[in-house]
């Protein structure tokens, strides 16, 4: 197997951080079809390790391959043998669920990059556990607020029958104030929708909400442009990431989905990290890029104010979350889930890239329906 | 529910059953001819999209594009058959999964290799792009209609080539006894090389036109190389007759158990169980389809060997 020691070496500054060295394993998936969003997160998280300048954050990253099995084989063996003290990466909410409950049992801090399963952020939180991207059902409520703010009453709604799927079309449907139209499960990696097209068709809807991430959604979109029904669709943004639109192409134009992050937020932090990743990498950063290079701030900042040995003091420099995030403000909610804007964006032609731009904010300084749960 | 979307999900269903039978027409000669188990079948089906997406992104024209899908996945197919699969013609089929399986590793890595790991953009010519109006009323994309086209083209050819053809009596023999025609002074080898090219293009033009309304990625091969072998256990393993049959019914039941199962569920259960029950139902309608056909003939359909 791969094996990547990556040491963030580079131009220490000298000046004394007096602490212990910092042992982080990444979990991710870099094989396989859904690689492309494994590879985003990592190369986002050692951009920022790179430019923090630190010698004293090691990284060992491993391939998940997608498969829960083999990420719970990776996680005991860092554990165990490489002794890592955070862990972090992983992309699907399965494998989070077979790694994460054992990993802060053990007294390991998780950091999520990308997964928030809607089990870890109420009754299964734990004090060890942040998640640094969203709670599943996040972008599927803005997704909602934002079906009422331009006046959709009728939507069809569709995503996959797996557990996120459920917790998509629950989390459209807990701010969407309209009917719906007709609700489908399709199977999960499903190519072809030409069957639910034509039932949208015949539905009468006034809009259309999905959630088919990946490859799914280039497919739905494609089928969907051609099939000439031209209803506005919406959807969050894991049909929409940069790595995904090139492949879309002009069926995707004009979509409006919902994400916490776009390239085009203005804020300083934003700008240089866009700027830095296209300059490293040679392509457009997307959404699992900047959940990366986040977690990995976030990371730097707690190692800046305490000593990974003592946990009590580790654990609340997570929590003060003191780090210039590239989506603006950013906290902490009593479950160590995000508090923040979700965005929508619409799809846009820059010369002969596609890309997306924020055209408002669907929910303000939104937490997760589960906080209340969660008792730490 | 009305005849429009009735008549809708048919010829939904009828294209996705022609685009399997592009896949389990190559997978079904492989095995009548061979007797292999080609688990890679899947890989080749990839090797044609990824070669039109590559080719029609950079000539613009998706017939340029098709034409690359043909003679990429057929060179792919005969390097591998030339490469590693002739060493298992002999072997046991648990080896021969063994080794496919390797196969589709490395064609999925090498792919990526190649293309790296985002999906890549192949788009349905301008000339078939959009809806038509069919008489009826019924709105339904010119695209898929010509897939339909193609696939009963193609299996129109196949059967032309099979049975009317000197290479179609020799194919039929090889399926009967390959000592025999090899004792007659048929070169055998270079009669596997060939088949197996021809299902490997075949896969590889499933691939392509599939490619353009699909997501072009790595890995896409094998959710079809399932329902492909599906096929061809209904159909009869070795029978292209079956394959053809099996292809269409595997189709138009994995459409119309989607559409109209939950629909059916909704009659009696409030519509957010009807639609959880109906999709997982829906998901095991072939192999349930399957399971009695087997039942029923344990051969499949128009299979002759157990």
């Amino acid at each position: 197997m791969k094996k990547l020691l990556a040491t963030a070496a580079a131009l220490a500054l000298g000046a004394g951080v007096a602490s212990a060295d910092v042992k982080v394993g990444m979990i991710t998936t870099l094989s396989g079809g859904g690689a492309g969003l494994g590879i985003d997160v990592r190369d986002g998280f050692m951009l920022a390790i790179e430019q923090s300048g630190r010698d004293d954050i090691e990284v060992v990253i491993e391939d998940d391959q997608r498969k829960p099995d083999i990420a719970v084989q990776l996680s005991d063996k860092m554990i165990q043998s490489e002794k890592v003290d955070v862990l972090t990466g992983i992309i699907w909410s399965n494998l989070a669920m077979a790694v994460i409950p054992g990993a802060v049992a053990q007294g390991k801090f998780y950091l999520s990059p990308n997964a928030g399963p809607s089990a870890l952020a109420g009754k299964g939180c734990h004090e060890n556990y942040f998640n640094v991207a969203w709670q599943n059902d996040n972008l599927h409520e803005a997704a909602g607020a934002y079906a009422n703010s331009v006046g959709y009453e009728n939507s069809f709604i569709l995503a996959p029958n797996y557990p996120a799927g459920q917790d998509a079309l629950t989390g459209y449907k807990r701010f969407y104030e309209g009917e719906v139209a007709g609700e489908i499960y399709t199977q999960l990696g499903q190519t072809d929708y030409a069957a639910e097209i034509a039932q949208i068709r015949a539905s009468g809807a006034d809009s259309v909400f999905f959630f088919l991430p990946g490859g799914m959604g280039i497919s739905f979109l494609k089928q969907y442009a051609d099939s000439g029904v031209g209803l506005p669709v919406v959807g969050p943004a894991f049909s929409f990431d940069q790595g995904i639109l090139q492949a879309v192409g002009p069926a995707a134009l004009g979509v409006v989905n919902t994400s916490q992050w776009s390239k085009d937020l203005d804020n300083a932090a934003n700008a240089a990290f866009v700027e830095s990743f296209e300059a490293k990498y040679d392509r457009l950063p997307s959404l699992y890029a900047s959940q990366g290079f986040d977690t990995a701030n976030l990371l730097i900042s707690a190692v800046e104010k305490a000593d990974v040995s003592d946990a009590d003091a580790f654990r609340e420099a997570l929590r003060a979350a003191d780090f210039d995030s590239t989506r603006g403000d950013f906290a902490f909610g009593p479950n160590q889930h995000p508090v923040q804007d979700i965005y929508a964006r619409e799809v846009i032609q820059e010369g002969d890239v596609f890309t997306n731009k924020v055209i408002g904010v669907a929910l303000e300084d939104h937490s997760d329906a589960y906080a209340a749960e969660c008792k730490m | 529910m009305s005849l429009i979307l009735v008549i809708e999900q048919i010829l939904n269903g009828v294209q996705l059953g022609v685009m399997l039978f592009l896949m389990a027409a190559g997978l079904t000669l492989i095995f009548g001819v061979m007797g292999l188990i080609n688990l890679a079948h899947g890989s080749l089906y990839m090797v044609g999209a990824f070669a039109a997406a590559a080719v029609a992104g950079v000539t613009g024209s998706f017939l340029l594009g098709l034409v690359a899908a043909l003679v990429a996945a057929a060179a792919a197919g005969a390097l591998i058959e030339v490469t590693v699969i002739r060493r298992l013609y002999a072997a046991d089929h648990l080896d021969q999964v063994l080794a496919t399986f390797a196969l589709i590793l490395v064609f999925s890595e090498g792919v990526r290799w190649v293309f790296g790991s985002f999906p890549l953009f192949l788009d349905i010519p301008a000339a078939l792009s959009g809806p038509v109006t069919l008489p009826g009323g019924i709105e339904y994309p010119l695209y898929r209609l010509v897939l339909i086209g193609i696939g009963l083209a193609v299996g129109l050819g196949l059967w032309w080539l099979i049975e009317r053809t000197r290479l179609g009596i020799r194919i039929r023999a090889g399926e009967n006894d390959r000592e025999m025609i090899a004792a007659l002074g048929v070169d055998i080898s270079r009669l596997y090389t060939l088949v197996f090219a021809l299902g490997a293009a075949l896969a590889g033009l499933a691939g392509a036109l599939v490619g353009a309304i699909q997501s072009v990625q790595v890995g896409m091969g094998e959710p079809v190389l399932i329902l492909a072998f599906v096929v061809i256990v209904i159909g009869g393993i070795g029978s292209i007759r079956g394959a053809f049959v099996g292809a269409l019914l595997v189709g138009l039941t994995e459409t119309l158990g989607g559409v109209f199962l939950p629909a059916f569920f909704g009659l009696f259960t409030d519509p957010a169980t009807a639609t959880s029950i109906g999709a997982s139902l829906a998901s095991m309608a072939i192999y349930v389809l399957m399971g009695v056909v087997l039942v029923w003939r344990p051969t499949g359909l128009f299979g002759v060997r157990a």
